[in-house]
């Protein structure tokens, strides 16, 4: 039986799940080929970020490439942050003819919260005019309408932030994200139910999938630190409580208990999850299987 | 040095489908305005004009709150502004009329040399092409660390953005301003924006 895609599967309608891979600063990619190997079976698809936090390390598309010789389906996140349009343009194509379909389009960090906070900042396009030109690209036509001589097919996806403030801003920035190509979503960490079944209501009439983000909670310091400074995300004291409280030994029990706390309770809301383990990704696999997955 | 140009004919008919108050800003000795053309607009657009200042140095906001007390009943009578100047011009004026709907009359172009003479917090690249009209008048170019023109990124933390807890997030500040205004709509309405950066390096 052949094998199901990424997009074959939200088409039918299936609850799918996302991990990701942030490459390494410097060649050493191997460790998180075996991290990723580990979670195979139970992921259908693998996010590569690209720099993320505008750290400098090994590129996206040459791992999402590592990725689909390694038998993953990978999703190509690519940022504005650090291409003008003629390179956003050509790797895409590049993404085409290296097998990789699945484009998360994203503005991109400052480079200002990075390792390299003195580098200039691209940002010639947004993550909406990134859409818009790889649909283009799709069309057979680059942004200026010149033809192209063999047509890229992508899948193309955005991410939107539930516990942005004011989250209307967000909506309408999301339904310009879907007139402009994107046919999935994966969202900012989720730690609050109520907030992001309110949203859910909210964007109910686009119905587009939504891939709810989940990040494994490893310290009550941690907690603490993305409620002050990451934007969109908020952790209820009673998280930060259930941290605090356990040993050291028994923080990753009590954060598989709350990962899959807030899966169980995404299930009914949204179509798939995307969770982001930071380091974690060995506990993946009890997340999911406490999470009914 | 910069220099303004009368907005597209299309653009500026469009504003005039309501009746508007004019500001035209000709104080300025380094900036070159297009008075003629400015004029003859007004002239043709004569019947939806429903006052006019003519002042200088709109980018001092002492001068333009006074220019805004001697014109008030006209410019409360009136459905929207529109306003002759550089792109600060604009941003002050709409800073200090915030129930009004506020045009840039003009596109502001970049020219080597001396600019700008009042220093404030609003700012105008000389893009040359102004978008204040889509964005309440408050400049996403220099407003946005990112220059992002289709919206915010997710990045900013209780309205403040990313790069520093100091900084407001010019985005937010657009939605809040368009809110207030019940001019929100324009956001969704508006096609995919993406900056023409051959007008500053070719110049007009």
């Amino acid at each position: 039986m052949e094998k199901k895609s990424f997009s074959e599967k939200l088409k039918e309608g299936r609850f799918v799940i996302t991990s990701e891979i942030g490459p390494p600063k410097g060649t050493n990619i191997e460790p998180h080929l075996k991290e990723a190997d580990h979670i195979k079976e139970k992921v259908d698809a693998f996010n590569v970020t690209d720099l993320q936090s505008s750290v400098m390390r090994l590129g996206s598309l040459a791992t999402c490439r590592l990725l689909v010789e390694n038998g993953f389906e990978p999703i190509f996140q690519i940022t504005c942050r650090d291409r003008n349009r003629l390179a956003l343009q050509s790797d895409l194509l590049s993404a085409s003819v290296l097998g990789i379909k699945n484009i998360l389009c994203l503005t991109g960090d400052h480079t200002t919260l990075g390792d390299h906070p003195d580098a200039k900042p691209v940002f010639d396009l947004d993550a909406v005019s990134l859409l818009k030109v790889a649909t283009d690209l799709m069309n057979g036509k680059d942004m200026k309408g010149n033809e192209l001589d063999g047509k890229p097919e992508f899948f193309l996806g955005a991410v939107v932030s539930p516990g942005y403030d004011p989250v209307e801003l967000q909506i309408i920035k999301m339904e310009k994200k879907i007139e402009a190509g994107a046919r999935f979503f994966q969202t900012q960490a989720v730690y609050d139910l109520k907030i992001f079944e309110k949203f859910m209501q909210k964007i109910q009439k686009y119905n587009i999938p939504i891939l709810g983000g989940i990040v494994l909670l490893k310290t009550a310091g941690m907690a603490k630190y993305m409620n002050e400074k990451v934007a969109g995300v908020s952790v209820p004291d009673k998280y930060i409580k259930m941290m605090a409280d356990a040993k050291k030994e028994e923080r990753p029990k009590v954060s598989i208990k709350i990962a899959s706390e807030l899966i169980k309770g995404m299930r009914g809301l949204c179509q798939g999850i995307h969770i982001m383990p930071l380091g974690w990704e060995r506990y993946v696999p009890q997340v999911l299987e406490e999470s009914g997955l | 040095m910069l220099i303004t140009k009368l907005k597209n004919q299309q653009e500026l008919d469009r504003y005039f489908e309501k009746e508007l108050f004019v500001f035209k800003c000709f104080g300025c000795k380094e900036v070159y305005f297009p008075e003629e053309e400015i004029g003859k607009l007004i002239i043709a657009k004569q019947s939806e004009v429903s006052g006019i200042a003519e002042v200088d140095y709109l980018c001092n906001d002492d001068f333009s709150k006074r220019y805004i007390e001697k014109s008030m009943n006209e410019i409360k009578g009136a459905q929207g502004i529109v306003v002759f100047s550089c792109g600060v011009g604009v941003q002050v004026i709409a800073k200090l009329l915030e129930d009004k709907t506020v045009f840039p009359g003009c596109d502001t172009h970049y020219l080597n040399g001396f600019q700008g003479l009042t220093v404030l917090d609003c700012d105008c690249n000389q893009c040359g092409e102004c978008y204040l009209n889509y964005t309440g008048g408050i400049c996403p170019i220099t407003s946005c660390s990112k220059s992002l023109l289709n919206g915010p990124c997710g990045g900013a933390k209780n309205k403040k953005c990313e790069v520093s807890p100091e900084m407001d997030c010019g985005w937010v500040l657009i939605y809040e301003r368009l809110k207030k205004i019940n001019k929100e709509s324009i956001l969704k309405d508006k096609n995919t924006l993406v900056r023409d950066f051959e007008k500053i390096i070719k110049g007009i």
